[in-house]
């Protein structure tokens, strides 16, 4: 059965992608849909299985390489931590497929689209249920790949080609730190499996390593190498430029791959691995910063945007910053309760824009639109539920595990974790700020677009709507309904179990009460400073932004990421390139080695045909010299 | 009153022969010139077969100038012949014009 839950989704893709022509696009949409959401029930009941009756299980699928020392298998682990991951992975998916079939529903290519969706899943599950780090690489690259195919899905959009390469070539720094992290892991310990690894992680606490001239703590060297693999998964400060491109692909995939799981996929791994991570105080603090300046810098970002689904990306890049602060006070059961909740009610808010985007026929500036909730009243209502769950409105969701994740910084006791809590409440304010905006210009105030009249918009049909309401149901109830089971006490002990090791036991006193309500209240008062800000006084941000323009400036250019990566790393390799084609290839190579011979060839051999005149007289001349040569050679001799 | 000489002879067969050779490919104009020059060397030849037979008093030499002879008179035959009918064939025996070996 667990088997089933990976099988099925690559049984689909490859249904729908090799034969997708055969079965005809309605089928494929069917059998893809059918089998992830079985997939989807099967991880439900894996999930209960584990929750509730302690089910663990370790199944070898196959054997993958076997040589020398290295023993890698195909295989399945289950335990509390990849349940969760299946579950989230396998539903999301589930619904973003039914969801496509309404919006690609103009699309002439859609086998090839639910190809790709069911082989991401497969991708990521295996990628999440791998008990050994190359399974885990595996995935990891399986889900860039397919990343990168979705991203480019309409490939006669320049755009989005070079959104999809550029997707493509960050993680490719990324990965390049993971790839060499999983070397150090083999070197060091000769094996890649979880458990050997994490078993024998104690025994080379003080061992050290010269990486790079510098005298390193070989634990910290993994950490920060498997980290920064992670960073470029999961779009931290740095390496975060692709995933606001990478919403050129269509809006079902950013729900499934760009907000919900693949980015979460390095918040996972991080928690996976905290049997290293926790005994690195060096990795977990540069954690803490990175994900702590990711919050702050894509809020504030966000802030300013106008496309609708950049806004939303920004958000899940800070909220992915939440998640790694979580982790890096050593929260990790709280960095994996918000990667729960955040994927419902983000995966909503993707879903929920792609219907506007929809409806206003491929419009995605906010500022294009507006006054349409009447016309969008189910969408505009699923769209709030959204926005309180991200916002972190009492009682939702995001309530639960983002004051969780404040709370937690702010009792870890040190400078690190007091700072992120601070910045963590700004970007809480942040966050409701920029969501209300969104909601506000898009649905209230005047109808602003000129190229479709009002009436033109309409409401999407019932396949995109039904999959919205149940995320929205998940995006209510998810934080209340398994607050206890992933943060609360006894989810510690008894639900994690060994998945996540805390070298030192969380702490379980309460932050003081004003700390506590601190986050709520304003986020509560967010909600009217925003409507009066973008709905009644409109004038008052544009003053503010007039007296403000190098800051707007600043923030509406991404802090000038694109433009600092364009000078330092762009220009340069454009420019090594151009001469390495222009200098080294078509001059050196090209001129010495095939063009020059065959040139030198060309010369000598117009020279010799010159011999051939074709006249007898000149042969037997010739004939003549060369018998005399030989006649004198030999003579002499 | 010089006494002609083993030398005489051989410098006379000598001449022959490069004015053979000379005519073979300093003439452009007759392909039958080639013939008749291929003649002379072969008379240059003789002239030293015959020199050296009297000179070292060996019949063979002139039994063999004799074989050369008969052998020459073949070959002028099928050369001719050959000429003939390339002539019906191109058109032309001039040596500038025939140039069909060229690459």
């Amino acid at each position: 059965m667990e088997i089933l839950i990976i099988a099925l989704p690559l049984l689909a893709s490859i249904i729908s992608g090799f034969f997708g022509k055969l079965i005809g696009d309605r089928n494929s949409e069917i059998v893809t849909s059918l089998f992830v959401v079985i997939s989807a029930i099967l991880s439900a009941i894996v999930f209960y299985e584990v929750t509730f009756n302690g089910y663990q299980e370790n199944i070898v699928i196959a054997t993958w390489i076997n040589s020398g020392s290295l023993d890698v298998n195909w295989s399945m682990k289950i335990d509390s931590l990849s349940a969760v991951m299946l579950v989230v992975v396998t539903s999301v998916s589930a619904l973003v497929h039914i969801y496509s079939i309404g919006y690609m529903s103009h699309d002439p290519h859609k086998p090839r689209f639910m190809a790709y969706l069911s082989l991401f899943t497969f991708a990521m599950l295996m990628l999440v249920t791998s008990d050994n780090f190359l399974q885990l690489f595996f995935g990891w690259e399986g889900v860039g790949l397919c990343s990168y195919f979705l991203i480019g899905f309409w490939f006669k959009k320049d755009s989005a080609n070079s959104a999809a390469m550029k997707a493509f070539l960050v993680n490719r720094v990324g990965d390049f730190g993971f790839a060499l992290g999983i070397f150090l892991i083999f070197y060091l310990f000769g094996t890649v499996n979880y458990s050997e690894v994490f078993q024998l992680i104690p025994t080379i606490k003080e061992k050290e390593i010269i990486f790079l001239g510098l005298n390193i703590n070989v634990i910290d060297l993994i950490c920060l190498l498997l980290f920064v693999g992670a960073m470029g998964k999961s779009a931290q400060i740095f390496l975060h430029t692709w995933l606001p491109d990478a919403m050129e692909g269509p809006t079902p995939v950013s729900a499934l791959i760009h907000a919900a799981t693949m980015v979460t996929a390095g918040v996972f791994l991080v928690v996976r691995c905290s049997p290293i991570y926790e005994y690195s105080e060096l990795a977990l603090n540069v954690i803490t910063i990175v994900g702590m300046s990711t919050a702050f810098f894509a809020a504030s970002v966000a802030l300013v945007q106008t496309d609708i689904k950049k806004i939303i990306a920004y958000s899940t890049c800070s909220q992915l910053g939440y998640m790694f602060f979580a982790t890096g006070v050593g929260a990790y059961n709280v960095a994996m309760f918000h990667l729960f909740t955040h994927a419902f009610f983000k995966a909503l808010l993707f879903l929920g824009s792609g219907s506007v985007i929809h409806a206003f026929k491929d419009e995605q500036n906010i500022n294009n639109m507006g006054g349409v909730y009447k016309k969008l009243p189910y969408t505009y209502v699923l769209m709030i539920i959204g926005t309180l769950a991200l916002t972190g409105f009492p009682f939702l969701s995001g309530f639960y595990s983002k004051d969780a994740i404040i709370e937690f910084a702010y009792l870890r006791g040190n400078t690190s974790g007091y700072y992120a809590s601070g910045i963590g409440i700004v970007t809480a304010f942040f966050t409701s700020v920029y969501s209300w905006r969104l909601i506000f210009k898009t649905f209230h105030g005047k109808f602003n677009n000129k190229l479709i009249k009002i009436e033109e918009t309409h409401e999407s049909p019932l396949v995109m709507l039904i999959p919205l309401v149940i995320l929205s149901i998940g995006a209510v109830f998810a934080g209340f309904f398994f607050k206890e089971l992933f943060i609360g006490k006894e989810g510690i002990n008894s639900f994690w179990n060994d998945s996540i090791l805390f070298l030192e036991p969380l702490s379980t006193e309460h932050p003081p009460f004003w700390f506590l309500i601190l986050t709520p209240v304003l986020v509560i008062i967010s909600i009217p400073i925003s409507y009066y800000l973008f709905v009644k006084n409109k004038d008052l941000p544009r003053r503010i932004v007039e007296i403000n323009q190098p800051l707007y400036q600043f923030l509406l250019n991404k802090w000038y990421f694109d433009e600092l990566y364009e000078k330092i790393f762009i220009l340069p390799s454009k420019k090594l390139g151009l001469f390495l084609w222009k200098f080294f290839d078509i001059k050196l190579i090209d001129g010495f080695g095939p063009d020059g011979i065959a040139g030198l060839i060309k010369k000598f051999s117009l020279k010799a045909n010159k011999f051939q005149s074709g006249f007898i007289y000149q042969y037997a001349f010739v004939m003549l010299l060369g018998f005399s040569a030989l006649l004198t050679f030999l003579i002499i001799k | 009153m010089i006494e002609i000489g083993l030398g005489h002879y051989l410098t006379l067969g000598a001449i022959i022969f490069t004015i053979g050779i000379v005519g073979i490919f300093l003439n452009r104009k007759n392909i039958i010139v080639i013939l008749m020059s291929i003649e002379l060397i072969l008379l240059a030849v003789n002239i030293n077969l015959v020199s050296f037979s009297i000179y070292l008093n060996d019949l063979s030499g002139q039994v063999f100038t004799l074989f050369i002879l008969t052998v020459a008179a073949a070959e002028a035959a099928i050369g001719l012949a050959i000429i003939v009918v390339y002539y019906r064939n191109s058109g032309t025996i001039r040596v500038e014009e025939i140039d069909k070996l060229k690459g």
